[in-house]
């Protein structure tokens, strides 16, 4: 029964979550330093995104590692499996995570220090961390929940009247999803007898004939795409991300929504190939809805945050469409829009709290003159607009040629057509907050900017920390294009994920 | 056996669905109760019901006797139930908090956070 | 509630039923029990304790801050699986000693320090929302 010995390097695997559970831990227990948390919380990413950084260097050079809990044997025990889509995702997250807490020094006060502010986005972050890398599709459910009830504890920070209001949509369409992911599973298990995400990618193919293996992959698609926030369940999103903290809304624009979209990578690409396959019809209608409706939702909203609600949504139809390509490239493709808006949509919800430290509120109607004011954050604000559209010199337009080239050469020009839409319509959005929030001279009905009582240096920081992997990304593609390439060809060949998993029995 | 658990377990899927089809938050919770006591049952149904022996390995062995019964599906049960349990007393108190600030537990009515008839941005300036 | 008879019986209720929790803690690695089950019996002792002196009066009981405690045993739980790390296990491995101390031989195990640790998470957590409950009601 006894394997041999772990290396210490394989520990790499769990350090991510295991620094997240224990720096929520401690800074449970000292909840009445508030002085130390903010800082304590900053090292505790530091080290997790060091550690994530580790990984990813390592699985890129010796393919997928893999450890499996308790010293059982693979199937058996609970296994944690990086490979590269993973860990590339989960160490893009770690750095968004930073960068979002250096800019709630500016925004968490001591209120939102006792209420538990960091205890629950370090918890939270270890749900996330453990989602990207593990290897067992319930465990993966345990996942979700843990970092789903550190985001309720985030959403309802503060208590305000439109929190509970959102948060009660959220809570209730998140955990009927979670419902529906679980019942799959449960009818997996049911048909495989097994949970490991390696055992089950090996499994499935003998017993497509008899299985209902389209019920499963079908619920799958169902439950990530609502948490995904895909049309048609989508509504919980532009109702509640723009109620809690702008720190808040920022890990959740960036970061929630993308786990949904890999956790349909992971399932439906790995693991159920042909049913992919059978429904990629389905998820081509569902991403060009959610483009399209997505952006033309941020078309219709006066709160600039609202609007960036509507506009995750849209990025993930865009992603969506990838995963309805379903080839080397759709796939390769979404991955690096994947990575392109957790960073993008991030920066977009703190720019949008910082617009308002400048400018006294969300609303475009009374937002005005900020070139004025800071012609720092207008730059800034820029080249995120441009990023986010899909323009150069951001990140999103690489993603975006690689997903239109990809749908026009397997002869699906109207998937092509609906990602060129879906920017022009984002860039028409973000084009007029631009023209009215920083060019416009005054809203002329005479509201006033309230004076910003906190300093707005971690906002600069935590912007341009976001901001320059943007314009990396987006002027130098071609490295990450091939991490991407490598992410995508592990998806569709599973092997050397098997074989990281099944040392013994060599991948089957 | 399993049959009479499949049509248990698509009756508690039916009324739940019913109830979160309702406007009112208190039958959506009631309904979500039931859908995930569905799913639980779903696990226990999935694992297959026998009558077998405990899944206790005994003393000197390395391995279960033939005939014990499956003891995963008690335990990922048991890992939903304590996460459903904990969701739904978290949503219970949410939605008592709502329907005391707001005053309505109907969901048409609750639009705090997407107020109704909220102007459009302007059109040029 | 707040009764003479109830308001002399519960300290000693208290009391026994913080043992029993332990009882069933320790009991829990080969029978039935473990640091789950525990801690629930642990939290309904001090409920009780609650309910028949008040919220203020648990709190100074327990000295720490509930969500405290609960994250001291998420922390417990997490070195629980770190000592496989120089063990060359992989997390979360059962490991095991068992010294002498005055002629008795204890099994003492990883996975015992991991039980405690829910213990600890579960009184913590879950006498904090009790606590929250009931101290609504009070006065």
């Amino acid at each position: 029964m006894m394997l041999e010995p772990v290396a210490a390097a394989d520990w790499l695997v769990v350090a991510p979550v295991v620094i997240g559970i224990a720096c929520g831990a401690v800074l449970l227990m000292f909840r009445h330093h508030l002085r130390w948390q903010a800082v304590f919380s900053i090292f505790g990413l530091c080290a997790m995104t060091a550690a994530n950084a580790a990984l990813f260097a390592r699985v890129l050079a010796e393919g997928p590692i893999s450890m499996t809990m308790g010293n059982w044997l693979p199937p058996f025990g609970i296994t944690f499996a990086a490979d590269a889509l993973g860990s590339g995702f989960a160490l893009v997250a770690t750095f968004v995570a930073v960068a979002c807490t250096i800019y709630s020094l500016c925004e968490i006060g001591a209120v939102g220090r006792r209420y538990g502010f960091y205890p629950f986005l370090m918890l939270m972050m270890a749900g996330i961390n453990g989602a990207f890398l593990t290897g067992d599709i319930f465990n993966l459910y345990v996942w979700f929940e843990v970092f789903l009830i550190a985001s309720f504890g985030l959403m309802i920070l503060g208590s305000e009247k439109q929190q509970i209001d959102g948060a009660t949509k959220y809570a209730i369409l998140n955990l009927l999803a979670t419902a529906f992911f679980l019942s799959a599973t449960a009818y997996l298990y049911g048909v495989l007898g097994t949970l490991n995400m390696a055992d089950i990618a090996r499994k499935v193919d003998g017993l497509r004939p008899t299985a209902p293996m389209m019920t499963i992959a079908s619920l799958y698609l169902l439950a990530f795409g609502m948490k995904a926030a895909a049309f048609p369940l989508y509504f919980w999103l532009p109702a509640s991300y723009h109620t809690p903290r702008n720190v808040t809304g920022a890990l959740f624009g960036g970061l929630l929504t993308k786990i949904g979209i890999y956790a349909l990578l992971r399932t439906l690409v790995m693991m159920f190939p042909t049913e992919r396959l059978e429904l990629s019809g389905v998820i081509a209608v569902v991403a060009v809805a959610t483009m399209i409706l997505g952006a033309l939702g941020a078309l219709a909203q006066s709160d600039i945050r609202r609007m960036m609600g509507f506009l995750v949504i849209s990025g993930v139809g865009v992603m969506l469409a990838g995963l309805a390509l379903g080839d080397a490239n759709g796939i390769s493709g979404a991955i690096f829009y994947a990575v392109h808006s957790m960073l993008a949509m991030s920066a977009l919800y703190l720019l949008a709290g910082t617009m308002k430290d400048f400018g006294g509120s969300y609303s475009l109607n009374h937002l005005a003159g900020l070139y004025r004011l800071s012609p720092a954050l207008t730059a800034l604000a820029l080249v995120l607009f441009l990023a986010a559209a899909g323009l150069p010199p951001g990140s999103g337009l690489w993603p975006k040629i690689i997903l239109t080239k990809a749908s026009i050469d397997v002869g699906s020009p109207w998937l092509a057509g609906a990602i060129l839409v879906s920017g022009l319509l984002t860039t028409i959005a973000l084009g007029r907050v631009f023209a009215l929030a920083f060019w416009r001279d005054s809203a002329g009905d005479g509201v006033h900017r309230k004076p910003t009582e906190h300093s707005v240096v971690p906002a600069y920081g935590s912007l341009i920390m976001l901001t320059v992997p943007i314009v990396v990304l987006g002027v130098h593609p071609e490295p990450f294009i091939r991490v991407a390439d490598i992410a995508a060809a592990g998806l569709l060949d599973s092997g050397a994920y098997l074989r990281a998993v099944f040392p013994i029995a060599g991948g089957g | 056996m399993e049959t009479v658990f499949s049509i248990l377990v698509g009756l508690f899927f039916a009324v739940g669905i019913y109830l979160i089809l309702s406007k009112h938050v208190i039958r959506i919770l009631l309904g979500i109760a039931i859908f995930s006591n569905a799913v639980n049952l779903l696990i226990f149904t999935s694992g297959r019901i026998v009558r077998s022996t405990a899944p206790i390995i005994p003393m000197g062995e390395q391995v279960l006797p033939a005939g014990a019964a499956n003891p995963l599906p008690q335990a990922l049960i048991l890992t939903a139930i304590v996460i459903s349990f904990s969701f739904f007393a978290f949503i219970l108190v949410l939605a008592f908090r709502a329907y005391q600030e707001m005053g309505v537990d109907h969901t048409a009515g609750m639009r705090v956070a997407e107020p109704e008839g909220e102007r459009l941005p302007p059109m040029g300036y | 509630m707040r009764t003479l008879i109830f308001r002399t019986a519960a300290p000693y209720l208290t009391a026994l039923m913080l043992l029993l929790s332990i009882f069933v803690l320790l009991r829990g690695h080969n029978e039935p029990g473990g640091g789950f089950i525990g801690g629930l019996i642990a939290v309904s002792a001090f409920a009780i304790h609650g309910i028949a002196f008040g919220v203020h009066q648990v709190r100074r009981t327990m000295y720490f801050h509930p969500m405290a405690i609960s994250g001291f045993g998420l922390l417990l739980a997490v070195l629980a699986g770190l000592v496989s790390l120089p063990a060359g296990a992989p997390l979360l491995t059962g490991l095991w000693v068992s010294p002498t101390v005055g002629g008795i031989t204890l099994d003492l195990s990883t996975v015992l320090l991991f039980d405690i640790g829910v213990y600890l998470v579960v009184v913590g957590s879950i006498t904090s929302i009790a606590l929250a409950l009931e101290g609504r009601e009070e006065p």
